[in-house]
């Protein structure tokens, strides 16, 4: 026991990632409604964002915003910054914009959806098939 | 940072995951879905992304809960599963 | 859990069984975990190679403190650049796949004094909107005396609040995109508290289209203004020559403009998207 609980501290939280990565790919897979799909897509888009997001993260380490560094800084080569103070800025920054781009085309798979749903008037995939196959 | 916070949390967002994906009705997704969102935004403060929790509580649980809501508002809550 | 989906394409019969395929990836991805670096491990390979640099050298060379911003705008400037490029496209996207030129074809007023309701048939016909006719929506009639005061008092502050998150990105956090989200969500409350037809009354489509390239080229034109300088692209240090202030603020100086530019274009896409799809491209009632 006392050795597989390092094991645990140390990777359950990718283990819980992982999970939420599947749930979001079976809701792509399996789900009949468009807008389960997405959201299905944006459960595995967050959980990908979250597993770069905790590859930064550092124990005993603060946020990325230098200390003693705010206002006057005239001399800024007196301040002595440790990296292993510091949680890893990088995987923030691609992710924060990957966040933004997220919701962009979130927003356009909408407009889409609703495109769909204007000309079949159903947004469930097996019914817009039937007036597929119909026409 | 407490591992017993983000175990918590992370619990919590595992189940608003699943209920975003297995209730049957689309209003019902879109007010979990922003659960999930602000979940996940609770996951990357404890974590000191600060910039990047900011940017979830913004953009993730505000503006993309009122497309959804929008998008609902236009087609239907209808959902077969 | 086993579900089965089945697809009669072209006679030939194909299954998918998703929740075995997602079980397999997921025993897959567990097996790979056994590689990674423990959780928070500060030695890990991702926190040992270039990011030691961005956190020691960046106070020094940009004169930022919040890492996240000088790593944002100035070192990785350009992946930044056409990320609002991509915002940008989404907005431009949903423009294109919704815009209805068409009117309604019933239009109904309600006349203030007497409080009849007129319905046109033809869409053609309209009345001057003022004291005396007032437009109803038809599918959703949003008015409520409490949420219309309590959105009048509260958009200023939120508005107030989005320029801060923008100005003080530098210090704080926040920066060009949450700002720009924060003050589109404004605009949106608009919509919903009052009305879509007032939101789109006050603020024009062709503002918002305009506002939307021009945080792009301001983004955009900052870069080729360091060029002309004799600098690199995006290279803000070149700025000094031009703008009157201390040395050690120009690059914090050349990223506020560039998440201003990164904050219109993001308000203004959002707006576009969510009253495209609020009204599905007609721009005049909605939600």
């Amino acid at each position: 026991m006392s050795e597989i609980l390092p094991i645990i501290v140390a990777k359950y939280n990718y283990w819980l990632y992982i999970i939420l990565m599947m749930i979001g790919l079976y809701a792509m897979i399996s789900k009949n409604n468009l807008i389960k799909k997405l959201v299905g897509m944006n459960i595995f888009q967050t959980s990908i964002i979250l597993f770069y997001v905790s590859i930064g993260y550092k124990t005993n380490a603060t946020i990325p915003i230098i200390e003693n560094a705010h206002g006057d800084s005239h001399s800024p080569h007196e301040l002595i910054i440790h990296a292993a103070d510091y949680i890893n800025p990088l995987p923030h920054v691609l992710m924060l914009t990957a966040i933004v781009v997220s919701v962009a085309t979130f927003g356009v798979a909408l407009a889409l959806a609703v495109k769909i749903y204007q000309r079949y008037q159903t947004l469930e995939e097996d019914e817009i098939r039937m007036r597929l196959t119909e026409e | 940072m407490h591992w017993q916070i983000d175990l918590i949390i992370l619990t919590f967002t595992i189940f608003c995951a699943l209920a975003a994906i297995s209730v049957k009705d689309l209003l019902s997704t879109a007010i979990l879905f922003g659960a999930y969102s602000f979940m996940m935004c609770l996951l990357w403060a404890v974590m000191g992304a600060v910039d990047v929790a900011f940017t979830e509580a913004s953009v993730g649980a505000g503006v993309s809960t009122v497309f959804f809501v929008a998008a609902v508002f236009r087609t239907s809550r209808r959902t077969k599963d | 859990m086993l579900q089965q989906y089945s697809e009669q394409a072209g006679g030939q019969k194909i299954e998918i069984h998703s929740s075995n395929h997602s079980f397999a990836l997921w025993r897959l991805l567990l097996y790979a975990t056994a590689d990674f670096p423990a959780w928070g491990d500060p030695n890990s390979p991702a926190n040992s190679y270039l990011s030691p640099h961005y956190i020691q050298k960046s106070i020094e060379e940009t004169g930022v403190p919040n890492l996240v911003t000088s790593v944002l705008a100035d070192y990785r400037g350009f992946d930044t650049m056409f990320e609002t490029a991509v915002v940008f496209c989404a907005g431009l996207a949903c423009f294109l796949l919704l815009r209805n030129f068409k009117q309604k074809e019933e239009n109904f007023y309600r006349h203030i004094p007497t409080g009849v309701i007129i319905q046109f048939k033809k869409g053609d016909k309209t009345l001057p909107v003022g004291k005396e006719f007032e437009h109803i929506d038809t599918e959703w009639i949003p008015y409520d005396l409490i949420i219309k005061t309590v959105c009048r008092i509260l958009i200023p502050f939120i508005q107030l609040y989005a320029l801060y998150v923008v100005a003080h990105g530098d210090f704080s956090p926040g920066g060009g995109f949450q700002g720009g989200v924060i003050f589109g969500s404004s605009l949106m409350l608009y919509a919903i508290a009052y009305n879509l037809r007032t939101l789109v009354q006050r603020v024009k489509e062709k503002l918002l289209g305009l506002f939307c390239a021009i945080g792009v080229l301001i983004y955009a034109g900052i870069g080729v203004v360091c060029m002309a300088l004799g600098g690199n692209f995006l290279d803000y240090g070149k700025l000094s020559q031009i703008l009157p202030v201390d040395p050690g603020h120009i690059r914090a100086y050349g990223m506020l403009g560039v998440e201003i530019g990164v904050g219109i274009t993001v308000m203004a896409a959002m707006v576009i998207i969510y009253v495209n799809i609020v009204s599905i491209g007609r721009h005049d009632e909605g939600l």
